[in-house]
């Protein structure tokens, strides 16, 4: 129940006692501030391995096709391996229950043209979902989609950079492209975590591709997501197996390393991933060191606190007060001022993040920044101790005989 | 009013308690002016903390108002010396941070009376005691004997059965003494029962009733001439 009069009390005490609710208050932010930061660069050093060494999908597999190096099974040495559409429904087949998407895809040089700009670009014929296997996201309109390929729609999505070279400051949303001589209409942007050159692709759909470049049923390569539940080493040992199925179908040389390639991030991302456990590790230490000490700091200042109005609880029992009340007054006074400091902490925090965050890059600490459940949580946490370690002393203020208490000088 | 039958009261110091009251029989009616005399020591603070509900009794019963008090908690005590006592003490006992008016207003507060209310019941109470214009001055921009009136205006302002003043002009010159006891005075004449704690002849001479204590046990009850000449 919000009681107005309760309320004022609290704010008279707050207002007049302006140095003991400085203090307390200025703990608290200090103590949130701080955690922000430590925690807001330490998210930002992770930003930066996330970004150089897992640019692409981490649970991502490529498969590409070269000439053999090995004569087997009566096959001559350098001969041209082919995947085709039938090598696509062999791996989605067999494997449905590890691959979290497969596409595959047909990459081709071009030149675009709109109206009067025009460049070359790489065209990639590709499945839906492909999107997730760059880590693309789409910014405007959408990826491609299944009816896109059954109707071998003359659809493309382009990177953020082509949309820029092409279009300037207009939205390339909705017009028409020359790309090789035939139209296509734009049905998305993504932009790209992978930097300025994967944004420089166009995709289409594959079906699309496949009948307007050769007219067959070729494949260039397979591009595709393990279902994210594997370890890596099953991972590992998933794309081992699917390796030498297709060399199997393929007659290549089970030890032919050129014939089939395939080349699986997990194997990459192991060492980068445990280290990111361990950056992540560090920082919840350091996180909750912070913290910790704001709680010891905010408890510190409560028994200063009951301590110090010893006297004026005692005077307020000698009037009639329970000492349900006298809990009451205090604990509210410590949560509305741990809150708000909290809060002001955690506005500055974020505002010096956002301030430094540019200048940050050069060290190594990408968009520092902490998320909003982490910060809410510190500060329910600050609050929550706030109010156990003014309860103990309240609790024992309240308890004590009034005599007692206004003895106290 | 305040009926008290074989009192007593001990204080644990280390192993071993101190007996401070030893069997206290005391009657006080309604509308008496009372006062406890006796040097340091001779139990007459203990006396007025137990009367107060500020402290408990050992031993002996006590009746406030005819209410046998006993197992008290702590909220009950509260609101029991809401409903029936008002405090005078001797260093005051104003929350420095609050107004005269506010001072004066607080156990309205905790009897659940309205804001607005509050300040009216309290300014009235303040004019009664001479200090109007003071309401609006924190503790800290009053004299001595300023404050000693805003705190009995707080002790009246719940309209009390008993106030219990504790050493009220132990630290006050003659002249504010006087008028603090004058105000007193006058609280009693409206009817209250006013009990007044104190170690100065010249105060307890303007009482009603003396009750002198010594080492924890009445040596003597006495009506004063003023009473006698009432």
């Amino acid at each position: 129940m919000f009681d107005l009069d309760r309320w004022r009390e609290i704010f008279q005490s707050i207002s007049k006692n302006k140095l003991r609710s400085a203090l307390s208050g200025f703990t608290v932010a200090f103590a949130i501030l701080l955690f922000t930061l430590l925690f807001g660069i330490g998210n930002g050093l992770q930003n930066t391995f996330k970004n150089e060494f897992a640019k692409d999908a981490i649970n991502s597999i490529y498969i590409f096709a070269n000439r053999t190096t090995k004569a087997y099974k009566g096959n001559q040495i350098g001969r041209r391996i082919q995947f085709k559409n039938d090598d696509f429904e062999f791996i989605k087949e067999k494997y449905s229950d590890k691959i979290q998407m497969i596409s595959p895809r047909l990459q081709r040089g071009a030149t675009v043209v709109y109206k009067t700009e025009e460049d070359n670009y790489t065209i990639r014929g590709v499945y839906p979902r492909y999107d997730l296997l760059e880590s693309a996201e789409v910014t405007e309109g959408r990826f491609l989609n299944i009816r896109d390929i059954n109707k071998k729609s003359k659809v493309v999505v382009i990177g953020r950079m082509v949309e820029k070279d092409l279009f300037g400051q207009i939205s390339a949303y909705g017009k028409l492209l020359n790309i090789g001589g035939i139209m296509y209409k734009v049905i998305g942007v993504f932009s790209d975590p992978g930097g300025d050159s994967d944004e420089r692709f166009i995709y289409t759909p594959f079906t699309t591709m496949q009948q307007i470049y050769g007219n067959n049923d070729h494949i260039d390569e397979f591009g595709m997501t393990y279902d994210p539940k594997l370890s890596v080493d099953e991972a590992i040992t998933f794309s081992n197996q699917m390796h030498r199925a297709l060399k199997k179908k393929h007659e290549v040389d089970p030890n032919d390393q050129r014939g089939i390639r395939v080349n699986n991030y997990a194997e990459g991302n192991k060492n980068v991933s445990s280290m990111m456990v361990v950056l992540g590790i560090l920082i919840l230490i350091i996180g909750s060191g912070t913290l910790i000490a704001g709680v010891v700091g905010i408890s510190n200042i409560m028994v200063y606190i009951v301590k110090e109005r010893t006297k004026e609880l005692g005077i307020r029992k000698a009037v009639g007060a329970t000492p349900k009340s006298i809990i009451s007054m205090i604990m509210l006074e410590a949560v509305f001022i741990t809150a708000l400091s909290g809060y002001f902490g955690l506005m500055l925090g974020v505002g010096i993040l956002e301030l430094a965050g540019p200048t940050l890059k050069k060290y190594f600490i990408l968009n520092p920044g902490v998320s909003t459940p982490v910060v809410v949580g510190a500060t329910i946490t600050l609050i929550l101790a706030g109010v156990i370690a003014g309860y103990l002393p309240a609790k024992k203020a309240a308890n004590i005989k009034p005599i007692v208490a206004l003895r106290a000088d | 009013m305040i009926r008290i039958e074989n009192l007593h009261k001990s204080y644990p110091i280390g192993k071993d308690s101190l007996h401070v009251l030893k069997g206290l029989d005391l009657h006080i009616k309604e509308g008496e002016f009372v006062s406890i005399m006796g040097s340091s020591g001779s139990g007459k603070s203990t006396l007025l903390n137990i009367v107060g509900l500020l402290d408990s009794h050992d031993e002996g019963n006590y009746f406030l108002n005819g209410e046998l008090i006993e197992n008290l908690n702590e909220k009950k005590a509260a609101i029991l010396r809401n409903k029936f006592l008002g405090f005078v003490f001797q260093s005051f006992n104003l929350i420095s941070y609050k107004t005269a008016l506010e001072n004066v207003a607080l156990p309205l507060y905790y009897k659940g009376v309205g804001r607005k209310e509050r300040a009216e019941i309290a300014l009235s109470y303040l004019e009664k005691v001479g200090l109007k214009d003071w309401a609006h001055h924190l503790p800290s921009e009053l004299s001595g004997g300023q404050k000693q009136r805003v705190a009995i205006a707080r002790a009246l302002v719940t309209k009390p059965k008993v106030v219990l003043a504790d050493e009220p002009t132990g630290a006050l010159d003659s002249t504010t003494t006087d008028s603090v006891m004058d105000l007193l005075k006058e609280i009693n004449d409206e009817g209250m029962t006013v009990f007044v704690i104190t170690h100065e002849e010249e105060v307890a001479e303007q009482t009603n009733r003396i009750v002198r204590l010594k080492d924890g046990v009445i040596i003597s009850d006495e009506y004063t001439l003023k009473a006698k000449a009432v």
